[in-house]
C-alpha cells in the first residue's frame, strides 16, 4: 500500500511538474524578459532619459509626455480639452482657445502628434496635433510645452490625416475623413455621390511670426482620407494621402467600402498648387472658421473669425493632383528616409505595396493613366508600384523606418511587428505586440535621418498586461529594441488616453531651450501686478476685479469685503516668483469652474459669480513652500444690497 | 639689506613698470565680483548664490537675490537690498583712488609713496573686511521677532570665509576673482620694493 501511494504521489508530481512546465513555456511565448532588458530600460534616479516620446491622448484630447526608455510619464499636455488640473480652457486668458465656428468645445480627438521639422529632421520647436471631431489643428510650442495655436479647418469632417509636415514645416496638412456636402448643405444623406465631397488643405507656417494660416484648400471626390506623410529630397514637393471608401458608401461602410480591391493614395505636388494659387486660379469659398493664438506679449488667447478660403479644383490646375490605385482600404502612407519610396498600409491588403516615386513621376510623363476621376487622373497600377511586401502579418496598418534599410510595419489583425528590408521586400523579422497595435513609432522614423534605437508599439488592448482596474483598462505603448537584428521586447508601459501615434525626439533638442519661469517685467498681461504695493480691487459697476499677487506664502490682498451676490468677480493673480518650478494654484470654495495654476511670472485670471451671502476661503493649491498650508485669504460676500464698502488688505 | 637702501628714495625703471601694472590691474577690478556667497540644498540643484561686487550685489542667476530674499523672510532676515548698503557706493571711489595713487606712484619713482599706498591698501582692506563681517553679523542677528521660523539659539550669519551650516543650507563664503586681483596687486607693489632694494645692492 504504502509503495503505491509512494509512486501515486511522485506520478502525481511528475504530472504536476510537466503542467508547470506548459506553463511556463506559455507564458515565454507572452514576452518574458530574458536577457539584460531590465538594465536597458533603467534610468537611474536623478538621471535623464535619451529621448522623449510624445502621445496623442485619443479620446482625452491631450499629449502624453513620457521619457524612453524609461516609459516614465512627465507631463500632459492641454490642448483640444479643458484641464480643471491646470484650468486650462476655464482661465480667462486660455478660455478663446477652445473657440470655433460651432461655439466653445471643451474637447476633442487627438490623433497624430508630429514634430515640426527642418530640412526633413525633427527640430524640436514645435508639436502638432489634429482635432479629429471638430477639424482643428493645434500648434504647441517645445519651449513651454503650451498649446499657443489652435486653428479650425473648414469645409472639413473628421480631420484624421492631419497635421503632417513638409520637409521644412513649410505647410501642414489636414483632410477630411468623413467627406460633407461642401459647403455644408441640407440635403438628403442617400444623394452622398451626387453631393459629398472632400477637402485636403494646406495651413501654411509663418516662418518669422510662427503664425498658421489656412493658405488653400483643394476639393476633392468624396472619399475617407485616412493618413498623410509629405515627401522628401526628391520627393520634397509633394504631399501624399491615403483613401478608402473610394466605393462613397454613405451606410454600413465596414461592408459597402471594402469592396474595392484597391483604393487610392492622392499624391498632391503642393509647389503646383502654390503656383496656380498665385495664378488666380482658386475659387474663394465662404466659410466660418476660427484661429485661436497667444498673443506674444499679453500671454492671453485670442480668438480670430475668418470668413473666406481659397479652393483649388483638380479640374482647374492639371499636374496637381493624381491618384495611385493601392490595396485595399490603405491606413498608413509613408515615406521612406530617401524620399523614393511610398508606403501604404493596405488594412484589408494581403500584401504592403510600395510606390516608387521615380516611377511615378515616369508614368506621369508618360501619361499612363488608367482614367481620372474628378479631373484627377489616375496611374496604372504596375507602372507606380516598386514592390509588394508578401505575408506582411494581417491588417498592415503604419510603417516607419530605421535609417539602416529596414521598415517596420504594424499588424493590427495578427497584432505584430513586422521588420522588411526596403529593395528586396523580404520580411526578415516579426514580433508579437499585446495586444492589437495600430500605429508604432521609431524616434525620428519618419523623417530623413531616423535616429533609430527603439520602435515603440501603440496598442489599442491591455486586457491581462497590467493589474485589472474594472471594465475600463489602460492602453498602452511597448518598447521594442531594433539595434540588434532580431527586435527585442524591453518594456510595457501605461500611457493616458489612447496613443494613436506617437512623435519621439532626442531630449537634448528640446530640453537645452526649455523655459524655466517667465520674467516678470515681460509679463505684459493688462491685469498684472509686478508688487505686492499695487495689490488691489477695483468695483465696475457688478464687475469686481481683484488684482492680486502670490508669492511664498501669502497672497495680497487677502482679506477681502464688499463683495455682493451678483457680481462677477474677476481674480487677476500674478506669480511673483521668479525662480524654477514654483507655480502657485489658486481657488475659492464653491468656484464653477476651476482652480487655476499660476506660473511664475505669469497672470491667470480666474472668473467666480458668488450666488450666497456668507465668508469664502482660497487657498493655494500647489504645495510651494513650508508654509504653503498659510496661503490663504478670505472673501465676505454680502447681500446684493448691501452696503459695506469694497475695502482689501494684507496683514492688517 | 643695506638700511640705505631701504630708506632710498628713487625706484629704478623696472620696479617702476611694475607698479604701474600693478595699478592698472585694478580697473579689472570693476569687472569682476570681490566675494562669493554660494547657498548649497538640495532643492537648488542648480546652485543659488550672491556675488557681491565693488558696487552692486548680484545673484548667481538672475533672480537668485529676490530667492534668496524670499528664503530669508522665513527665519526674519532683513531684505538684501544693495541700495540700502553705503559701502557700494564708496568702494569704487577707493579702487579710482588707488589707482591714481599708484599711477602716481610710478610717475613720482618715490618708494616711500609706494610704502604709504601699500599700508593704505592693508588698512582699508582690513577695515573692508571688517565691514562686511558686521554686515554678516547684523543680517545674521537682527531677525523680526514675528518670523515664521525661529530655532532657539539660532543665528544665520554666513562665515567670512569658508562653509557653515544654516539649517537645512551649507553656506560657502569666497573672495572671488576681483579680490584675488587686490591682492595680486599689493603682492607686486611689494615684489617691485623688493627687486629696487635687491638692484641698489648688487
Amino acid at each position: 500500500m504504502k509503495t503505491i501511494s509512494k509512486k501515486m504521489l511522485l506520478s502525481a508530481f511528475g504530472i504536476l511538474f510537466l503542467f508547470a512546465l506548459i506553463y511556463a513555456g506559455c507564458n515565454q511565448s507572452k514576452g518574458t524578459l530574458t536577457g539584460n532588458e531590465a538594465e536597458q530600460v533603467y534610468v537611474a534616479p536623478g538621471t535623464y532619459d535619451e529621448f522623449y516620446l510624445f502621445t496623442s491622448g485619443g479620446f482625452s484630447g491631450q499629449i502624453g509626455v513620457y521619457g524612453l526608455p524609461s516609459g516614465r510619464h512627465f507631463k500632459t499636455i492641454s490642448v483640444f480639452s479643458q484641464n480643471p488640473e491646470t484650468g486650462y480652457g476655464y482661465s480667462e486668458e486660455t478660455k478663446a482657445m477652445l473657440n470655433t465656428s460651432y461655439g466653445f468645445i471643451p474637447w476633442d480627438d487627438s490623433h497624430h502628434p508630429e514634430l515640426s521639422m527642418t530640412d526633413g529632421v525633427p527640430d524640436g520647436r514645435f508639436i502638432f496635433i489634429n482635432g479629429n471631431n471638430t477639424p482643428r489643428v493645434a500648434k504647441i510650442d517645445l519651449r513651454e510645452f503650451e498649446t499657443t495655436e489652435i486653428i479650425e479647418i473648414p469645409n472639413s469632417a473628421g480631420n484624421h490625416a492631419s497635421p503632417f509636415v513638409t520637409e521644412n514645416t513649410e505647410y501642414i496638412v489636414a483632410s477630411t475623413r468623413f467627406s460633407v456636402p461642401v459647403p455644408q448643405n441640407d440635403v438628403p444623406i442617400s444623394s452622398y455621390k451626387e453631393n459629398f465631397k472632400g477637402t485636403i488643405s494646406f495651413i501654411k507656417l509663418d516662418p518669422k511670426t510662427e503664425k498658421m494660416n489656412l493658405e488653400f484648400q483643394i476639393i476633392v471626390p468624396g472619399f475617407n482620407y485616412d493618413l498623410a506623410h509629405a515627401g522628401k529630397g526628391p520627393s520634397h514637393d509633394w504631399a501624399f494621402f491615403t483613401s478608402y471608401n473610394s466605393e462613397q458608401a454613405n451606410t454600413l461602410l465596414e461592408i459597402n467600402a471594402s469592396k474595392n480591391d484597391k483604393d487610392f493614395v492622392a499624391a498632391v505636388n503642393w509647389k503646383k498648387a502654390e503656383q496656380y494659387l498665385k495664378e488666380g486660379k482658386a475659387k474663394t469659398y465662404n466659410a466660418e472658421y476660427y484661429r485661436n493664438y497667444v498673443d506674444h506679449k499679453t500671454q492671453i488667447a485670442v480668438s480670430e473669425k475668418n470668413n473666406q478660403v481659397k479652393v483649388l479644383d483638380p479640374k482647374d490646375c492639371p499636374g496637381m493632383m493624381y491618384y495611385l490605385p493601392t490595396p485595399k482600404s490603405p491606413h498608413g502612407v509613408d515615406v521612406d528616409p530617401s524620399g523614393e519610396y511610398i508606403v501604404a498600409g493596405g488594412k484589408l491588403a494581403t500584401v504592403i505595396p510600395v510606390h516608387s516615386f521615380t516611377k511615378m513621376i515616369k508614368a506621369i510623363e508618360e501619361k499612363q493613366f488608367d482614367g481620372e476621376i474628378s479631373g484627377i487622373p489616375i496611374l496604372k497600377y504596375d507602372a507606380v508600384v516598386a514592390g509588394e511586401v508578401k505575408d506582411p502579418g494581417l491588417g498592415p496598418l503604419h510603417t516607419e523606418f530605421d535609417g539602416n534599410g529596414y521598415a517596420y510595419t504594424s499588424a493590427f489583425i495578427s497584432s505584430e511587428i513586422v521588420k522588411w528590408k526596403i529593395g528586396t521586400w523580404e520580411v526578415v523579422d516579426r514580433i508579437p505586440t499585446y495586444y492589437s497595435i495600430g500605429h508604432l513609432c521609431i524616434p525620428g522614423g519618419d523623417s530623413k535621418k531616423p535616429f533609430g534605437k527603439y520602435v515603440i508599439a501603440l496598442n489599442k488592448i491591455t486586457k491581462d498586461r497590467y493589474l485589472p482596474t474594472g471594465p475600463e483598462l489602460t492602453q498602452s505603448a511597448q518598447l521594442i529594441d531594433i539595434t540588434g537584428e532580431k527586435m527585442k521586447l524591453l518594456l510595457d508601459f501605461p500611457t493616458v488616453g489612447e496613443p494613436h501615434y506617437a512623435q519621439s525626439i532626442p531630449a537634448d533638442l528640446i530640453m537645452k531651450n526649455s523655459v524655466k519661469f517667465y520674467k516678470i517685467e515681460e509679463n505684459g498681461n493688462p491685469y498684472a501686478v509686478k508688487g505686492e504695493k499695487d495689490s488691489r480691487v477695483e468695483r465696475k459697476g457688478n464687475e469686481v476685479h481683484i488684482f492680486m499677487t502670490a508669492a511664498r506664502s501669502h497672497f495680497s490682498p487677502d482679506n477681502i469685503e464688499g463683495i455682493k451676490v451678483g457680481d462677477a468677480v474677476y481674480f487677476h493673480i500674478t506669480n511673483l516668483e521668479q525662480d524654477w518650478d514654483v507655480p502657485h494654484g489658486f481657488a475659492v470654495k464653491g468656484m464653477n469652474n476651476s482652480e487655476i495654476l499660476i506660473m511664475p511670472g505669469a497672470t491667470r485670471t480666474i472668473k467666480w459669480e458668488p450666488k450666497q451671502t456668507g465668508i469664502y476661503p482660497f487657498y493655494c493649491s500647489d504645495f510651494c513652500s513650508a508654509l504653503h498650508q498659510e496661503m490663504q485669504g478670505y472673501v465676505r460676500v454680502s447681500p446684493s444690497n448691501s452696503n459695506v464698502p469694497l475695502a482689501f488688505s494684507l496683514g492688517k | 639689506m643695506h638700511p640705505s637702501n631701504v630708506l632710498r628714495t628713487m625706484m629704478n625703471t623696472k620696479s617702476r613698470i611694475i607698479v604701474a601694472i600693478a595699478s592698472l590691474l585694478l580697473i579689472l577690478t570693476f569687472f569682476f565680483p570681490l566675494w562669493t556667497i554660494d547657498l548649497n540644498a538640495p532643492q537648488y540643484p542648480e546652485g543659488l548664490g550672491i556675488r557681491i561686487w565693488l558696487d552692486q550685489i548680484s545673484g548667481l542667476k538672475p533672480n537668485d537675490l529676490q530667492s534668496i530674499n524670499g528664503l530669508n523672510h522665513y527665519i526674519g532676515m532683513k531684505v538684501i537690498d544693495p541700495e540700502s548698503i553705503p559701502e557700494l557706493k564708496i568702494m569704487p571711489y577707493l579702487i579710482v583712488f588707488m589707482i591714481v595713487f599708484g599711477l602716481f606712484n610710478a610717475y613720482m619713482k618715490n618708494r616711500k609713496l609706494v610704502y604709504l599706498w601699500l599700508i593704505l591698501f592693508v588698512i582699508l582692506g582690513a577695515i573692508g573686511m571688517y565691514d562686511f563681517y558686521m554686515w554678516e553679523y547684523e543680517y545674521g542677528h537682527q531677525l523680526n521677532p514675528d518670523a515664521p521660523i525661529k530655532v532657539p539659539g539660532m543665528t544665520y550669519q554666513p562665515p567670512l570665509i569658508g562653509s557653515k551650516q544654516l539649517l537645512n543650507i551649507t553656506a560657502v563664503s569666497l573672495p572671488s576673482i576681483a579680490a584675488i586681483i587686490i591682492f595680486i596687486s599689493i603682492f607686486l607693489n611689494i615684489l617691485a620694493l623688493f627687486l629696487d632694494s635687491k638692484k641698489v645692492k648688487t
